[in-house]
């Protein structure tokens, strides 16, 4: 009979320790570990929950940035106000991450290890500019969070690596993120194609800077080159060319979420309705 | 007798009383198939085949029998052999073999997901990984999934010996093609010649899965007296008990089900799956057995209904009436004979008042789940294909699509394709009242910038059937009242049978309690399906409250020492009439049940009928659409259902059933669909990727009851069920149509179809 | 491993159990803690039906390790209602008909309740989106929403 282990560790050195044994796996809030569990694609010898874990759940302002701890569900990222004004964008993502009830799991470390190319967090992150603080038995480090997935279901943590927290920048004047992704119906679906924008405003309201991000178009995130967009207020000129460096990045697969055609025309749309919003909330500011 | 026209006052019927069951759905108690548990029950878990086609050269089970805690294995060797019989059961034919080797194959197993061996452990947990210790050896076989592959020449045959049927002469070659059914009225062919216009085209459809929410679940306890109890949710305890009893070789009175609160069917559980593997593993093992499906063994194991291909041609003068119609259907069976082939010929062209026309179609099987019923079983799908093409129809004439049903709207004595003269009809009254509404007269208003907005009609038929059914009423020491139906309640049955006594009685509704007998404590009652229940069931329920009624004025009589035909019935009472008026003080129910043992003991009766004359249902649903034209994403904007209901026993539950079907037929139009991967397994066997529509993907559905009543039913009912899944796809397409267009053929119309299509257009 | 040893409180009242590690919370209430009201329709977190309150998050009681319940509070259809008093939402669910097999219901009433107790006045767009996670497939949706809203408003006092 399969039986884990399971330990609840109630400090990072001990959550270090044992993640560091052989077949044993993080659990923040489970929701794609216990499915991959129940359909025998994942077979823990020994389940970490790092839920208790100082530090592993809430959100901190920390100067004009924030840090959000690794097994924080998207629903407390939602209900924080401060965050939701500063990076709405992110916010987007992690909210739609499955249905009330995920949200009410569902982690952004979660989101970002099980390495989906189209995890829904990720895009407006990597736009952003957040970093992931990785701990284990080497110590900690801070990598950029587009690093972490290294492709499908894989990551490029070492044996023993956890993420413990996230460190969303200080927040740039004028700047606006956002998130958008598609799906078939309005919610409950795994994105065909996901967009993160983050847009910084020159003085006179033109794009002095444009991070933008595609999921679900190759086997892991991508960077749109949106230099097209620099210098302009996103006249269609522009957008069209935005449109095209977004398909030209894609690099999708066909399988039953959509088709390679589907998802490379729907990434030049998703860039430019993402770019639209992400423009108005900087302009906002 | 009946309980129509314009003097009769009704207290009950037509109300909205709180159903009988309901507290114990809202506070979590109701006891549903994977809730039951009995003393010393195990666990069993079913192997299946991950094969599309295959030979099963061995099965080596000492693996799984050695893991600690297994009580018994068994294979398709564990059940006997039974010869080839066709029956009627469920909505369609069946045949006892087949649907023995579809419990569990035999020396072949035909798809993905198909049952091979079963486990029974000390827990489900254990039965499952000893399932996985089952070693089947199989040799791969070719295999074929659309319906294409499986009429093409040189497609690998599922079953060597199935020659189709139907045709002549009888081929000598086994094929894919299990029979060919026709219904023809005049000269569909000749016909065409006074058309001045015609328009055909071929239509696609998928296979959708019934999606109800509850898998399927059953306990089975096999005792050495060769007795079996059987606590399962299905559609028909008697369905189960007979199809168990066939399966395994025993008699019917051996076998004891328990219908548990079903948890959703639509047609999905008029079949066994789980029983006769459980009874099996019971009577090899000496303890009672639980089985419970996991939603990808629901998916992979249990029967969706049928995808089609269908090629229509309709032909009418420039004013608008159609002259010649012929439709071509050709259905996916799954692993075995047995698509809804023949209703989907039938109601094709139902709708119409049609002197030439013409509807055959094929019944192919292919690698693919056996398809079960699903609510009108075939009627959605031929109908997508004809309402669409009435649509291109309007279109091309220029006229407005309710307007060209409503020339061709088929009315009493309109003499039907499939046979029948209908009668009591009230599908012109549901067009009037679509085109009269204020969603059609109403303003689209203006789509966003990339947005474009239509509004679509269409309209289905369905049968409805009656049939076998039974229901008792008792009264009680107190003067209130017990209702036994036959049926299980799938969507509110209870609350109306309760009514319909109630009405008959005189009493309050919250007086009578109703609920379903098991096999041995009512009559025979067919399967709750075709849309029969409230027709059937609700008239052998009325019969028997009638008959309490009768008995319980025979009882005022002696008691007042009248004569019987001096007591009248009225408001719950018996009142002396006649001569006798005024002479006694009315006997309300009470006071009879009362003094029941010194009258002739207790007061009951039980009715068993075979119920003739349901009345069909019609329906037009109206349906906007909003369609982007990036991404091809359609969201419905507004929708609206209009049905003749004959009359509404209970309206919230009459509406639920209409706004649930329209709902499902939604899906059905835009997301749903089986996927199979090259390899021929299902590749969305899960509610993530087998989209069915969510709350946020849809407005409320309006509704519109018309009630033209049935004089066959003492209250004017006629089935409500099923008809509302039958006009939705062509609803949805005919609004996709006039938003952008174009004329959308393959179903599901989802966004990257939608998007494809519109790029089509554009080059 | 051993089984684990488990406090926790469900409806108000204490409770412990002894669960396997794998074990989910759903697995828990059903098969040892005879809570059968929660339903498993997928067991994928896809359909809501196993919907519980924890710590007053509504999540998929199948998505939650038994293990993971130590210390929390928890609240399951079974505690819904104030003893004989039906909870406003479940009254309103009997009057609407919003219910037709029933199998959804605990949970679409599990997830409204989580929703009025966040947010008591909801538009319709944002009752349908909250429990969009909920699947239904008899009712289409209709009288579910309609029941919802006519329970926060009754709550409301209106």
């Amino acid at each position: 009979m399969y039986a884990p282990n399971f330990a609840a560790p109630q400090s990072i050195d001990d959550a270090v320790r044992m993640l560091d044994a052989d077949g044993a796996k993080p659990l923040s809030g489970g929701t794609d570990l216990i499915v991959q569990m129940r359909s025998g694609r994942n077979r823990p010898d020994h389940i970490v929950d790092l839920k208790r874990v100082p530090g592993l759940l809430g959100i901190k302002a920390e100067g004009a940035g924030f840090r959000v701890g690794a097994a924080t569900p998207g629903a407390a990222l939602g209900e924080d106000k401060a965050l939701v004004a500063a990076y709405p964008g992110i916010v987007e993502g992690a909210e739609l991450i499955g249905s009330t009830q995920v949200q009410g799991r569902a982690s952004l470390a979660g989101n970002l290890c099980n390495a989906s190319p189209a995890a829904d967090s990720v895009p407006a992150m990597a736009a952003c500019g957040v970093t992931a603080v990785v701990v284990g038995p080497n110590g900690e480090r801070e990598v950029a969070v587009q690093d972490i997935p290294a492709s499908p279901g894989k990551t490029s943590l070492a044996k023993g690596e956890f993420v413990k927290e996230f460190v969303l920048p200080a927040l740039p004047a004028k700047s606006g993120d956002a998130y958008l992704r598609f799906i078939p119906r309005t919610e409950m679906d795994i994105a065909v194609v996901g967009a993160g924008v983050q847009i910084v405003l020159a003085d006179d309201g033109t794009v002095a800077k444009a991070s933008v991000w595609l999921g679900a178009v190759a086997p892991t995130i991508v960077e749109v080159d949106a230099s097209c967009l620099v210098g302009t207020k996103l006249d269609d000129a522009a957008m069209a060319k935005l449109d095209a460096a977004a398909q030209s990045v894609c690099n999708p697969i066909d399988d039953k979420r959509g088709t390679i055609e589907y998802r490379t025309k729907v990434a030049g749309v998703m860039a430019r309705r993402t770019a639209e919003i992400a423009f108005k909330r900087a302009g906002a500011r | 007798m009946n309980y129509l026209g314009k003097d009769v006052q009704l207290k009950v019927v037509g109300t909205r009383p709180i159903r009988p069951d309901g507290v114990e759905k809202v506070n979590g108690r109701a006891a549903f198939g994977a809730d039951v548990a009995v003393s010393g029950m195990i666990h069993a878990k079913v192997v299946r085949s991950p094969h599309a086609h295959a030979r099963i050269k061995s099965i080596d089970t000492s693996k799984a029998e050695a893991v600690k805690g297994v009580s018994a294995v068994i294979t398709g060797a564990d059940l006997p052999d039974i010869p080839s019989e066709e029956a009627f059961v469920g909505e369609g034919p069946a045949n006892f073999r087949e649907m023995s080797h579809n419990v569990i194959a035999r020396d072949k197993v035909l798809y993905d997901g198909h049952a091979v061996a079963a486990v029974a452990a000390t827990s489900a947990a254990i039965a499952e990984e000893a399932a996985r210790l089952v070693e089947v050896e199989y040799e791969v076989l070719p295999h074929v999934i659309s319906v294409e592959e499986a009429m093409a020449d040189g497609a690998p045959v599922l079953h060597d010996d199935m020659f189709t049927q139907g045709v002549d002469p009888k081929p000598t070659k086994a094929s894919n093609v299990a029979k060919r059914v026709e219904f023809k009225l005049g000269d569909s062919n000749a016909a065409f010649a006074k058309a001045d216009v015609i328009v055909e085209r071929q239509y696609k459809t998928q296979p959708v899965h019934q999606a109800y929410i509850e898998p399927h679940a059953c306990v089975v306890s096999y005792n050495p007296d060769g007795q079996a109890q059987i606590w399962c949710s299905s559609q028909g305890q008697f369905m189960v008990r007979a199809f168990c009893a066939k399966l395994l070789g025993m008699d019917i009175a051996s076998i004891r089900v328990m219908p548990l609160e079903i948890g959703g069917g639509f047609g999905g559980k008029t079949l066994v799956y789980l029983e006769p593997l459980a009874l099996a593993l019971s009577k090899k093992s000496g303890r009672p057995v639980k089985m419970v499906m996991s939603r990808e063994e629901v998916f992979r194991g249990s029967g969706p209904t049928s995808g089609g291909t269908i090629n229509v041609k309709i032909g009418a003068t420039k004013n608008g009436r159609i002259v010649a119609a012929e439709c071509e259907t050709i259905l996916q069976a799954g692993a075995f004979p047995g698509s809804p082939v023949g209703p989907a010929c039938m109601t094709a062209f139902a709708c119409y008042d049609l002197a030439d026309v013409t509807a055959f179609g094929y019944d192919v099987v292919s690698n693919r789940p056996k398809v079960a019923a699903y609510r009108a079983p075939g009627a959605p799908i031929s109908t997508f294909a004809v309402e669409s093409a009435v649509d291109e129809l309007a279109q091309k004439l220029g006229m407005d699509p309710g307007e060209l049903r409503l020339i061709n709207a088929a009315k009493d004595e309109t003499k039907a394709a499939y046979g029948p003269t209908l009668k009591n009809i009230g599908f012109v009254e549901t067009l009037e009242a679509a085109v009269a509404s204020q969603h059609y007269t109403s303003d689209l208003g203006e789509a966003p910038k990339g947005k474009r907005r239509g509004r679509g009609i269409a309209s289905g038929f369905w049968f409805n059937i009656g049939g076998e059914s039974s229901g008792a009423t008792y009264v009680n020491e107190d003067g209130t009242v017990t209702v036994v139906s036959g049926n299980p309640d799938i969507g509110g049955s209870r609350a109306s049978m309760g009514m319909m006594a109630a009405e008959v009685l005189g009493i309050e509704v919250e007086r009578v309690r109703t609920i379903v007998g098991d096999t041995a404590s009512v009559g025979y009652s067919f399967l709750t399906g075709g849309s029969r229940v409230t027709f059937a069931t609700g008239m052998a329920v009325t019969q028997s409250a009638e008959e309490v009624r009768d008995d319980l004025c025979r009882r005022a009589a002696l008691i007042w020492e009248i004569d019987v035909d001096a007591v009248e019935w009225r408001d719950g009472h018996a009142h002396p009439a006649g001569e006798n008026a005024g002479k006694f003080d009315p006997l309300s129910l009470s006071d009879i049940a009362a003094k029941s043992g010194r009258t002739g003991g207790p007061i009951a009766a039980k009715s068993s009928i075979n119920a003739q004359g349901a009345g069909p249902g019609y329906a037009t649903h109206i349906c906007d659409v909003e369609v982007d034209e990036e991404t091809g994403h359609v969201a419905v904007l507004r929708y609206t259902a209009v049905q003749d209901v004959g009359k509404a026993i209970h309206p919230a539950y009459v509406e639920g059933q209409m706004q649930g079907g329209a709902v499902q037929g939604i899906g059905w139009a835009l997301n749903e669909e089986y996927i199979y991967n090259k390899d021929g397994r299902l590749d969305n066997p899960g509610f993530l990727d087998y989209r069915v529509p969510v709350a946020s993907d849809l407005p409320m559905i309006e509704t519109v009851l018309i009630e033209v009543p049935n004089p066959r039913h003492p209250f004017g009912a006629k089935g409500v069920g099923e008809v509302p899944i039958v006009p939705p796809m062509a609803a949805v397409a005919n609004a996709i149509s006039n938003a952008t267009g174009l004329r959308m053929p393959n179903l599901p119309m989802s966004p990257p179809h939608v998007r494809a299509a519109l790029d089509a257009a554009k080059a | 491993m051993a089984k684990i040893h488990v406090t926790t409180k469900i409806n108000g009242e204490d409770a412990e159990f002894l669960c396997e590690p794998q074990q989910t919370m759903l697995d828990v209430l059903r098969d040892e803690l005879s809570l059968t009201g929660s339903k498993e329709g997928c067991g994928s977190g896809d359909c809501g039906a196993c919907s519980i309150i924890v710590d007053g998050r509504l999540v998929c009681s199948c998505l939650m390790f038994g293990a993971e319940a130590s210390g929390t509070e928890i609240t399951t259809i079974e505690g819904i209602a104030n003893g004989d008093t039906l909870h406003p939402l479940q009254q309103k669910f009997l009057e609407h008909a919003a219910l037709q097999c029933g199998f959804c219901t605990p949970g679409v009433l599990v997830a409204s309740k989580a929703l009025l107790d966040a947010n008591p006045s909801p538009t319709e767009e944002q009752a349908r989106y909250w429990l969009a996670g909920n699947l239904c497939r008899c009712t289409g949706y209709d009288k579910i929403i309609e029941a919802v809203m006519d329970a926060a408003a009754e709550m409301r006092g209106e």
